[in-house]
Order: C-alpha cells, then structure tokens, then sequence
C-alpha cells in the first residue's frame, strides 16, 4: 500500500515546495523565457537598440557552415565520450565485480574521479599532456610523435574527449557494478554448470541482463557529454586550437558573451534546450522501464 | 550414467569448518537423499560436488574419474536450483538448449533433445514464453528440463521444492521420483523437509553440525535412528527422548520412579549407567494402570489428537491418540517394549539390544 501524508490546508504544502519552485523560476524559466525572447530579436553592435526579427535567427544559424560544423563535431565528441567511458566502466565494473583481495579499496578508488571539480580535471590531463612539461605530452614528443594539442586539432580532440570520459567513467563504473551485483548469483553459477565460460558467458548471459543499465547510461552520458562538459572542454584549450574543440554549449558561450552577438547566441541556447529536452524525455522513458521490470 | 565417490571431504570458510570430512558412495542410478537443519554443511556438500566450491581437503570422483580441481563445466553435472535460476532473458527453449548450444551441439539435434524433455516434462506449449510468465511448478519443470536434456552423469537438486506451496510440492514430488526412476541418472537431492526425505531417497544421509550422522535407507533411518539426533529429527511430531537409568540387567528403564519394562531385550551396559529412552508419539498407548503423566495441551488434528504431557521442569512427553476418554488433567500411559530405543545419555549414540 503506498503511504501518504496529508497535510492540512493549503500554505504548509506551498512553504514546503517554494525554494524549489525559486530555484527553478530563478535559474531555470526566467533565463528560458529570456533566451526565447532575445532569440527572436537582434541588437545592434552596441547594445543600444533592439529589433524584433522573427525566426531570422534561428534561419541564418542553419545556414551558418560553422554552426553546422559544430554540430558536427559535438556529435563525434559526445559518441567518443560516451563509448570511451561506458566502455571503460563496464571493464573495469566486470574485473571488480569477481572475489579479489582488497576489492573495497578498488572500488572506491575507482569511483574517486567523480569527486574531481570538472576544470580541475581538465588541469590533469593538460598537465600530463602538455607537449613540453607533460609526462606523456613530452615522452611522444622524446619517441618522435609531434605531439602539442595546441596546434593540433585532432590531437586537442582527442585530449577533451580523455579528460571529458575520464570524470565520466567513476559515473557509470558505480551503476555498471551495481547492475552485475544485482544479477542474481544462481544464475552465474547455472551457466557455469551449463559450460559457459570467459566472454561466451559475458555476452549470452551478464551482458543481456545488463542491458536495462546499458540503456539508462547510455542516455545519462550523452546528456552529460553534450551539456555538461564546457568547464572541461574550455579548461583544455578554450575550443582551440581554431575551432577544434568548439562543442555546442562552448559556442554559445563564445558567440553571446565573448562576441556579444546576443541573437545568435540565445537562437543555439533554445536548439540546445530543445535537445536536453527530447534526451530528457528519453531518459525518463528508459527509468520508467527499469522501474517497471 | 556413473557414480559418485566423496574422500575425506572437509571445508572450511575462515576458522569456521562446514565439513568436517565426509566420506561417501553413490551406486550407478542411486538417488541419495542429504537431509539436516539449516547450517548442517549439505548445500555446501552439493556444491563441492558441483564445483562451485573447492574443498579445503578431500576427493571428489565422478565415475572413477577425479574431477576435484576442474571446472564445473568439465564435471558433466547438471543442477536444479532452489530459485530456478532461468535465463530470464531466454524463452523456455533457449533455457534447456543452452548448455546444449554451448556443447556446439547441431541445431537439429538440440531442437530434438529439448523437444523429447519438453514432452516429457509436459512443457511444449510453453516453448516460447519467458521465464517471467511461468508458475512456479512450470519454472521448475523448466530447471528440471534445462538438466534433463544435458543427459550428465550425474543430477544435483538443491532444494528445489521449497519455493512451492504445499500441494504443488507434493505433486513435483512424486514427479522427481519418477522421471529419476526412468532416467536412471545418479541423483544427489539436498532438502530439510524430512518427509521429501523419507519419499525420495534410496537412501538417505542425515548431516549434522558437518558431520555426516546416518547413512542408511529410509526405513532403517526410521526404524533405528542411529543418535538422539536423527531420532528428533526424523518423524513428526519428534520421538519422545526421556532420560533414566538402566537396571534389572539391562532389560529395564527407570524413568522418574517408574520402571519400564524392555522386554525380552537386554542392552549390554552395566546397572545405573544414564541412558536416553526414545519412544515415538504414535507408540505410547494409553493405559489405566500406567504412568501418570500431567496434559498441559491437546491438539485435536481430527481423527486423533495430539497431547504433550510433562511434569514443570522436567522432562515432556507427546502422545498421539483416538482415544479422547483417557485424556483429563492427566493421563496413564504405557511404553510398548517392542518401540523402546536406547541411546546413551553421555554420547547420544545407540544402545544395541
């Protein structure tokens, strides 16, 4: 039977819920509602005037090759990211799931990362990535690979997209090793006696019943890789060298408060919102399931 | 089809030891029964023979052949679990054709085998359903399935009725029994319901503490319980274990002042060593000119009712009666010398006659 408590009348039950309902008129509708309106308008180079211009925003947007481009890449960035640090995860969830000695201080060693403030993540990899004073960054430049993100685009890629999975992989370490713990132990042992062994097991029996937890991070990672990375990415480089490292959310940052072009910024802060919503909607999709099995 | 062989078995998790050697053999197509309280080490011992567990000391043959360092999957052994343990991702077919598929068994060899155990097992309608849409009989029947077609040496059942209610149990019961009956398969079956116990084995093992107490059929186990453990433990309600003192040359009990008779049997301990007098419920007869015994509760089951006497503070009887008349405040009672066992007060074992 599902407990409820009624409270009586109706200023106990409005208290109750009204820093939330602040918090989220404060920082989340207002700036909407502002985004929506200024991305509608345009305002000349100094501030001085504004003009209603319809759709005309969002229109010069899609016929923008940069803005394409960068959708382009934040969807490379985001796939990247999310294999490399579920799949990562799911090793490592796997190794620390059978009987080791000291197994408690693997786990919580692997879950640490999470704790790392993203820009101080980002200080990590660039200071063992940096070409010069880098552990690694300087021994590829000793082994004779010309190796400086700064110059490199691909190379910058690559760096963002280590340091953005990296925070990512304690996330889904933690739910992957749960999903494997939560999967009875009968059923390992049936299979074991039915002859399945090593990989074979993994992907006919473990994998399958994992795959409800597959699903629900698989949505988690690629709302975090396409939101939730700017402190990482922009510690690395600031979206350089160039634009290599420009994802989405960099761009508005850029376009609207480096470059104060206000239209254009709040037209991709609405595409964008747009996107966190329909994931969104997935990702309640994917919980309502798991919570229905 | 083959045997099973256990050699000094001993396991121990920690400074706890669960076995505390066992040592065993099961004919070709036996079905040997382990039964004992929970913590007693039998599920332990199956699964030593599983492989699941590895043994601290001791042997495990299967067929002759040593198989304690491999793999359950070298063992050629089949299990059926307490909880199933289905595939719940897996239809009823891709459950039994599993361990089949993994052989590297031909499509249409396996498509066979499931077929004949799924038409023994009366499960061809449900072919395609998953686990998750079963009952309880019907996921059993599919983990007996999921053994039967792997055709092994060798059958391990742990417990596996217990997750049914009482009339589903009783008809899975006799189910097992037959199909082993058929099969002739080896059987190894682990239970703490005694009367699973009585009806299935051929034989049957009642561990204790991790050591292994009785090893005889049923009926031996019944007749002539080896200790005073076996003898609470197997038959409902207990038997009576009443202490007294041996005299009259071993052909007498006295139990609180009253001497009971052993009739033509003597045991062979000399007068006032300390014994432990057992007499089943269904065996103590009512009788005027007996013992006086106090009734402190009546259970009336029916046709006959159940009656624990006892003295405060000392030792308790139960007796099983139809005859309502005799049952007051009191009740004279008799113990029939031909239902007497004997055990020893100070090691609990049996006294021979």
């Amino acid at each position: 039977m599902e407990r409820r408590t009624l409270f009586p009348g109706r200023l106990l039950p409005a208290l109750l819920i009204m820093p939330q309902l602040v918090l989220t008129v404060v920082f989340f509708l207002w700036p909407a509602i502002q985004a929506i309106k200024s991305s509608l308008e345009r305002e000349d180079a100094f501030g001085t005037s504004t003009e209603f211009v319809g759709l005309d925003n969002f229109a010069d947007l899609f016929a923008d090759p940069l803005y394409l481009a960068a959708i382009g890449r934040t969807a490379v960035f985001c796939a990247c990211v999310t294999a490399a640090s579920m799949g990562v995860a799911l090793v490592l969830a796997v190794l620390a799931d059978t009987e080791i000695r000291g197994r408690a201080f693997y786990r919580t060693m692997l879950i640490w990362p999470y704790a790392v403030a993203p820009a101080m993540a980002a200080v990590l990899w660039v200071l063992m990535f940096h070409p010069q004073i880098g552990l690694v960054g300087a021994w590829l430049n000793r082994i004779g690979i010309a190796w400086d993100y700064k110059l490199d685009g691909t190379q910058a890629m690559a760096l963002v997209i280590l340091a953005a999975a990296w925070k990512q992989i304690s996330y889904n370490f933690i739910f992957f090793l749960a999903g494997l713990q939560a999967i009875p132990k009968t059923i390992i042992e049936a299979a074991r006696i039915d002859g399945a062994r090593g990989f074979r097991r993994f992907r006919t029996i473990l994998l399958p019943l994992l795959m409800p937890t597959v699903y629900f991070l698989l949505v988690v990672d690629l709302v975090y890789a396409a939101f939730d990375t700017f402190a990482t990415v922009y510690a690395v480089n600031g979206g350089g060298p160039g634009q290599s490292t420009q994802t989405l959310v960099l761009k508005v940052y850029l376009d609207g408060v480096v470059n104060a072009n206000v239209g254009s910024s709040s037209a991709q802060s609405v595409v964008l919102m747009a996107g966190v919503i329909v994931l969104c909607a997935l990702q309640f999709r994917f919980l309502g399931r798991k919570a229905a099995t | 089809m083959a045997g099973l062989r256990l050699d000094g078995l001993r396991k121990s998790f920690g400074s706890t030891e669960i076995l505390k050697g066992v040592d065993l053999a099961l004919a070709d197509g036996e079905m040997l029964v382990i039964v004992g309280a929970s913590g007693c080490g039998k599920s332990t011992l199956l699964r030593i023979v599983a492989g699941l567990e590895t043994p601290t000391s001791g042997r495990v043959l299967i067929d002759g052949r040593d198989v304690t360092d491999l793999d359950p999957s070298a063992r050629d052994v089949a299990m059926v679990f307490q909880n199933y343990a289905l595939y719940p991702h897996m239809s009823v077919f891709e459950n039994m054709a599993y361990g089949l598929k993994i052989r590297g068994l031909p499509r249409s060899e396996i498509r066979a085998k499931v077929d004949a155990a799924s038409a023994l097992l009366g499960l061809e309608a449900l072919l395609e359903r998953k686990p998750r849409q079963l009952s309880g009989g019907q996921r059993q029947r599919v983990a007996m399935g999921r053994a039967i077609v792997r055709d092994p040496k060798l059958f391990l059942f742990d417990e596996p009725l217990s997750n049914l209610d009482a009339k589903l149990r009783v008809q899975m019961r006799g189910e097992i029994r037959r199909l082993q009956r058929r099969l002739k398969v080896t059987s190894l079956y682990v239970t703490h319901d005694q009367v699973e116990a009585m009806t299935l084995g051929d034989r049957l093992l009642v561990m204790h503490q991790g050591v292994p107490v009785q090893l005889a059929t049923p009926t031996e186990v019944f007749e002539r319980p080896a200790d005073t453990y076996v003898a609470g433990f197997i038959g409902s309600p207990a038997m009576n274990l009443l202490p007294g003192i041996l005299g009259r040359n071993g052909t007498m009990v006295r139990v609180a002042d009253t001497d009971i008779d052993l009739g033509l049997r003597r045991f062979d301990r000399p007068d006032g060593h300390p014994v432990i007098l057992g007499i089943r419920p269904e065996h103590v007869r009512p009788d005027a000119s007996g013992m006086t015994w106090p009734v402190e509760v009546v259970e009336h089951l029916g046709s006959e009712m159940l009656v624990h006497a006892g003295r405060p503070g000392d030792a308790s009887l139960t007796l099983k009666t139809a005859n309502g008349a005799a049952v007051s405040d009191t009740i004279q009672v008799a113990f029939p010398a031909a239902h007497l066992h004997i055990f020893d007060q100070a090691t609990g074992l049996r006294i021979k006659a």
